[in-house]
């Protein structure tokens, strides 16, 4: 293969190819190192984090869906100060970009959380806004433009220089609107989409398989969904984009690339492959030394829409 | 090491219209395990199947028995088809390709000495390797749902100082649930060193009960519903007694029964 270059540049933090993985599906990353040597990863969206430990929703947590997966998981994690105490190293051995990913009950939190992990040194914060605004009366921060805009401001006043993330929910009406609210309130970069509600019944026992009735649709059912609103929000903004959802080949990502993302995500694909992320990243070169690109960052908003 | 392994079935047999036993050609999956871990495999551990193109979550089958490389490198699984992911499985034949994940978790924890083998349904292959490596000095009790549902008799007749079968329906041995033998087996022999149970939560639920009662320690091997199987998603999630949260695939399958929130 001609030499393609892979590194791309996301926020001003380079990456040395465009595959990442997606928050939630990879841990703290210690389980696929033990497939592969992490560095060969462009980063690492570490599990979502809370200040204080969660214990996450009763099981079951996961249902199988046609050609996608419903997960109702609710942010276990250890909490933040457990992450890089005992996480943070551990990651920091490789030569990947680390980057954390929050979640808040209020924009408080989410400042603490920045606070903490600027000072022990993370390459990005992603803030995750889909999760309930408590002062809010539990509506998700991710579908009301003016919350989106507040946690993100205090996101970016307490992340002290560290690149602020904002990753945005697909259950809206118009994504754009949030994107904007974001951009205006100084975020970094954006990453998109989460996970989209669902929902699954055991016909026979008349039961939701997920013990919570509802959970988030990822994998590839949602790659389509996903290349719409990567397309929507590069045209709405002008922040760089982190694409994720449904990705599980190097094809999928070129259509993120080429709808105007900077680098991709790779989540539910793991649970098939766990080398999905190194074949999505051989995958991406291939068809840019196909297409004869001395770069794999010249994909990036090259669609050419009728 | 874990290792992804696209494995051949070298050997397949129906044990019940519904049961399949199936073995793989694995290579050296067994005996990296060995060398990484220190120690061969333990029998409650599990391989994560991929089952077709369209379905996306793997599927974790419990190992039966296994070779080391040495001895041909190859693992054997039985295991029920039921809904869309088994079915596919039964239906490949010798020859074909299977993409394996493993060897996953945690297995049961034995010393050689009489051991008590409680297993119910599918959940009664894992409990033939605990046979063997318990010195067959162990006895089995193995619940079926009926007398055509019963499966590997034979090889426990073998490896075991006694075996006991309950049926829900009464068409082979006793009429009744497995915890009511343990209740017997326990009131008369003083010996064991600990109960190891296999099967559905219920009857887990049971025979850990029973145990307790009797002051034996038990191994209960338990199911949840999968995605990664290495401890990366966090999706198959038990609550422990302590308020903690466990992971089926890493931390388990097997856990100590007292641990288990059996009401959670
Ligand atoms: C550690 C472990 C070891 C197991 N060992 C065996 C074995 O040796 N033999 C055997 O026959 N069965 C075993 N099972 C159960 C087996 O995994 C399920 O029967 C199987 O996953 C069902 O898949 P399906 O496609 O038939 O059903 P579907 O209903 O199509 O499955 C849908 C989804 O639910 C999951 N699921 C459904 N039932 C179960 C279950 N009981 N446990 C976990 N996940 C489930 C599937 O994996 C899949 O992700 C084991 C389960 C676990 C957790
Ligand atoms: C099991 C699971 C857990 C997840 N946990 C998180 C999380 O903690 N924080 C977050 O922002 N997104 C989380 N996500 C969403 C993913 O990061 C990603 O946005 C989504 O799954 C779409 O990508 P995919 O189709 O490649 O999985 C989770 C997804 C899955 C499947
Ligand atoms: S299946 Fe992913 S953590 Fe157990």
């Amino acid at each position: 293969m001609p030499d393609v270059n892979l590194s791309v540049n996301l926020a001003g933090v380079t990456l040395n190819n465009p595959v990442v993985v997606a928050s939630g599906a990879f841990g703290f990353g210690r389980e696929y190192n033990q497939f592969y040597d992490l560095s060969e990863l462009g980063g690492i969206c570490a599990k979502g984090l809370t200040l204080h430990p969660r214990m996450g929703n009763p099981a079951p947590r996961v249902a199988e869906t046609p050609m996608g997966i419903l997960n109702s998981v609710g942010l276990e994690n250890p909490g933040v100060d457990a992450f890089i105490k005992e996480e943070l190293p551990f990651l920091r051995r490789f030569d990947t970009k680390i980057i954390a990913n929050i979640s808040g009950n209020t924009p408080e939190e989410y400042g603490v959380m920045c606070e903490k992990l600027s000072a022990a040194g993370v390459d990005m914060i992603e803030v995750n806004i889909s999760c309930p605004n408590v002062k809010a009366g539990g509506l998700a921060y991710g579908t009301r433009p003016e919350l989106a805009a507040e946690v993100t401001e205090t996101a970016k006043k307490h992340a002290n220089g560290v690149p602020v993330m904002v990753k945005l929910s697909p259950n809206v009406t118009d994504i754009t609107e949030i994107a904007k609210a974001a951009e205006g309130a100084g975020a970094d970069a954006l990453s998109l989409i989460n996970t989209i509600r669902g929902m699954r019944i055991d016909v026979s026992t008349r039961r939701p398989v997920l013990r919570m009735n509802t959970g988030g649709l990822s994998g590839p059912a949602v790659l389509p969904v996903a290349v719409r609103m990567v397309w929507e929000v590069a045209q709405a903004v002008k922040l760089p984009i982190l694409g994720m959802g449904g990705v599980s080949k190097g094809a999928d990502a070129a259509q993120l690339m080429l709808a105007g993302a900077s680098a991709v995500a790779v989540g539910t694909a793991l649970f098939t492959d766990p080398f999905a992320p190194l074949k999505v990243r051989d995958g991406l070169a291939e068809i840019a030394g196909r297409q004869g690109l001395s770069a794999v960052s010249e994909l990036t908003g090259g669609v050419k829409p009728w | 090491m874990k290792v992804e392994q696209q494995c051949k079935i070298i050997a397949r047999e129906r044990l019940t219209p519904d049961t399949v036993s199936m073995t793989l050609a694995v290579g050296d999956m067994v005996s990296s395990a060995i060398t990484n871990t220190g120690r061969p495999i333990h029998p409650g551990q599990f391989i994560h199947i991929k089952c077709g193109e369209g379905l996306l979550l793997r599927r974790p089958i419990s190992i039966q028995s296994w070779l080391g490389t040495r001895m041909g490198g190859t693992i054997t699984v039985v295991f029920e088809a039921k809904g869309e992911g088994t079915r596919w499985l039964a239906q490949r034949q010798v020859g074909d390709t299977l993409d394996v994940l493993g060897p996953l978790g945690n297995g049961f924890r034995t010393t050689s000495g009489p051991y008590l083998l409680v297993g119910g349904g599918v959940g009664v292959p894992p409990l033939h390797a605990c046979a063997c490596y318990t010195g067959c000095a162990s006895t089995a009790i193995l619940g079926f749902r009926s007398k055509d549902r019963a499966i590997l008799l034979d090889r426990f007749d073998e490896d075991c100082v006694d075996v006991q079968v309950a049926t829900d329906d009464g068409s082979l041995g006793y009429h009744g649930f497995v915890d009511a033998l343990v209740r017997q087996e326990l009131e008369k022999k003083r010996h064991y060193q600990g109960v190891l149970a296999c099967g559905p939560k219920p009857m887990l639920k049971r025979v850990a009960e029973v145990a307790a009662e009797f002051g034996v320690p038990c191994q209960v091997s338990m199911e949840e519903r999968m995605g990664c199987g290495v401890g990366a998603c966090l999706v198959c999630a038990v609550t422990m007694k302590d308020g903690t949260v466990k992971h089926v695939c890493k931390d388990g399958p097997v856990f100590d029964a007292e641990e288990v929130d059996w009401d959670a």
